[in-house]
């Protein structure tokens, strides 16, 4: 998995809470492409219509509040996003988003920095945000790197296996 | 000079003692999970066959259906099949399908000790911190781990201590404390960190009540709530195992721990407090929304569906009728507490009253099923969110408060203070 990402900005506000991102009334659907078309559709119903592949979340503070649900980083990867950038992460959805491989970036005062369609170069092994658009890059926090290492196995339960094989030489 | 939750993740380390900010591997008591994440679950876990041969302890996982019980719809009965044939094939001491009720209320009646370290695939599993334990909730990746290896990594929080002072006033109960904590600490100013309760309110604070407000402090963002233990607690575990000879591992606060911030909160002043929509910080007293129309109330859920919340509710609702415009859902949390509503005559009271009592389930607080809210509804609730669209129609509003509001408001068909029908 590369560690450099190019896309386009999605904006949202602060305390984004996981009943929004993919309501409970979902979760028992079992086609995960069809679970996915409900992402954000009590704020932005268009927003799985409009995404593409690549493209990046820039949100307000405590992105991911509320539930344990995995399905909420998983139908926002389903639906293609790459990295999301926020001043800071409820701390499930955090460890949910890393164990799916989704790279997250903290940077304070994140919204102000860019505009929604900004196109925008994120390098998550050196936690750097480049707005192409307006050509500024700023700095991120950087992920520990057991953390990164679960990134670029592509999540934990790949990064798990790896290791389990390691420890037994195989 | 460790809080308690330091002092619990050190013990479930390789480490004499832990520091706020260290990221340590620790080995977990339980594991809890219940069929949301289920399917997640165990599709992961077919990921890891030919790499881990089994879960590696089938008495230490507790597994529940309770999010969709009895199944309202086909897809939550494949998934509940899903989960019946995994906990058969590896054998699971504690597969307790839809029989017991909802998760959080079963691993306090049945699992749960201090000094433990529990982790659950749901957030509200921090509720088991009023039994002086370290519990926190994960998604369906972490607790395929957990079932893998019994361990998984932590970040030590920082602790904030809450100090509660003065007693409680009356109809103020756990869930005012904590619906006021919120609305100072907002829903991110815990983010990250353990709340550490204190202060001689604690004393009067019932067990029902300590367990409200762990359930609730994941509402602030945080890892987990917890209370030291105090001879209230002894008694709850003296009652639960009256034959046990087992010393239990309490575990108490070092005078000198180190503390990320200090809230200092006088209960004698507190109201009945209600969260507006569409946040949990936004509580004021219920005096201030007074009036507000609504046309559901729900009593129940893993925040306040315990006997402590019937009690107040049968008392206020004893020989009245519900509005005609307003439908109460009764669901307690679990059926050790709704066969003991029965045995104390509560049930007939709520069904005299015009209640309809369903089984004990997480369907109406999540929107799942058994009181899902139509479009420009208004619903008073005793559960923990009412995040736009929680439970139901996305132009729906939720309103939360303690039961005796809840209560008082479906009498009356508006938002009402409970102390006018209590002395």
């Amino acid at each position: 998995m590369s560690s450099v990402i190019t896309g386009k900005v999605w904006k949202f506000g602060d305390n984004i809470d996981t009943d929004v991102i993919i309501p409970g009334r979902y979760l028992t659907i079992r086609d995960p492409i069809q679970m996915a078309s409900h992402a954000f559709e009590p704020i932005r119903p268009n927003f799985t219509k409009e995404i593409a592949a690549g493209d990046i979340i820039v949100s307000g503070s405590n992105f991911g509040s509320g539930s344990s649900r995995e399905e909420a980083p998983f139908v926002l990867k389903t639906v293609g996003i790459a990295a999301i950038v926020a001043p800071s992460f409820a701390r499930i959805f955090y460890r949910n988003a890393i164990n799916l491989g989704i790279p997250l970036l903290e940077l304070k005062n994140a919204p102000e920095y860019f505009e929604e369609g900004d196109i925008v170069e994120i390098n998550s092994e050196e936690g750097t945000i480049k707005n192409l658009t307006q050509n500024v890059t700023y700095q991120g926090t950087k992920l520990p790197s057991f953390l990164m290492e679960i990134i670029n196995a592509g999540g934990a339960i790949a990064a798990i296996k790896e290791r389990i094989k390691r420890q037994r030489g195989q | 000079m460790s809080t308690i939750v330091e002092k619990i993740l050190a013990a479930h380390s390789d480490r004499a003692k832990v520091e706020a900010g260290e990221i340590i591997e620790a080995n977990v008591d339980l594991v809890m999970l219940t069929e949301q994440l289920g399917r997640r679950i165990y599709r992961d876990w077919d990921e890891l066959e030919g790499v881990i041969e089994d879960v590696w302890d089938k008495s230490k996982i507790v597994c529940v259906l309770d999010h969709w019980v009895p199944a309202p719809h086909i897809d939550a009965a494949e998934i509940h099949k899903i989960c019946r044939v995994f906990a058969k094939k590896h054998e699971f001491s504690h597969f307790l399908d839809m029989f017991a009720g909802i998760c959080h209320q079963i691993m306090v009646e049945k699992f749960v000790k201090p000094g433990m370290l529990v982790v659950g695939s749901d957030s509200h599993t921090v509720t088991y911190g009023a039994l002086n334990a370290f519990s926190t909730g994960f998604g369906a990746t972490d607790i395929v781990i957990c079932m893998a290896t019994g361990r998984n990594w932590f970040k030590v929080p920082e602790t904030i201590k809450i100090d509660l002072n003065g007693t409680l006033p009356p109809l103020v109960y756990g869930k005012d404390i904590i619906l006021r904590l919120i609305r100072d600490l907002t829903v991110e100013g815990a983010d990250y960190k353990s709340m550490e309760f204190a202060g001689p309110a604690i004393s009067d604070l019932s067990i029902d009540s300590r367990l409200t407000i762990c359930n609730m402090s994941v509402e602030a963002g945080a890892k987990c709530g917890v209370f030291p233990p105090d001879e209230k607690l002894m008694d709850y575990f003296r009652t639960l195992y009256p034959n046990s000879t087992e010393s239990l591992n309490f575990v108490t606060p070092d005078s000198d721990a180190l503390y990320n911030e200090e809230i200092y909160l006088n209960v004698n002043e507190l109201n009945p407090q209600v969260a507006k929509p569409h946040s949990p910080q936004n509580s004021v007293d219920v005096t201030e929304v007074e009036g507000t129309t609504i046309n559901q109330g729900f009593i129940g859920s893993c925040t306040n569906g315990r006997m402590e919340d019937f009690r107040i509710a049968a008392q206020i609702l004893k020989e009245k009728h519900t509005h005609p415009d307003v439908r109460l859902i009764i669901t307690p949390a679990s059926r050790e507490i709704y066969s003991q509503c029965l045995n104390e005559g509560l049930m007939k009271i709520f069904i005299e009253a015009g209640a309809m009592i369903t089984n004990p389930t997480c369907g109406a607080c999540i929107g799942g099923h058994l009181g899902v809210l139509a479009s420009k509804e208004v619903c008073i609730s005793t559960s923990n969110r009412n995040f736009q669209a929680r439970m139901g129609h996305v132009e729906s509003q939720i309103y939360l408060a303690n039961a005796a509001t809840v209560a008082a408001s479906v009498l009356e068909g508006v938002i009402t203070d409970p102390r006018k029908y209590i002395e």
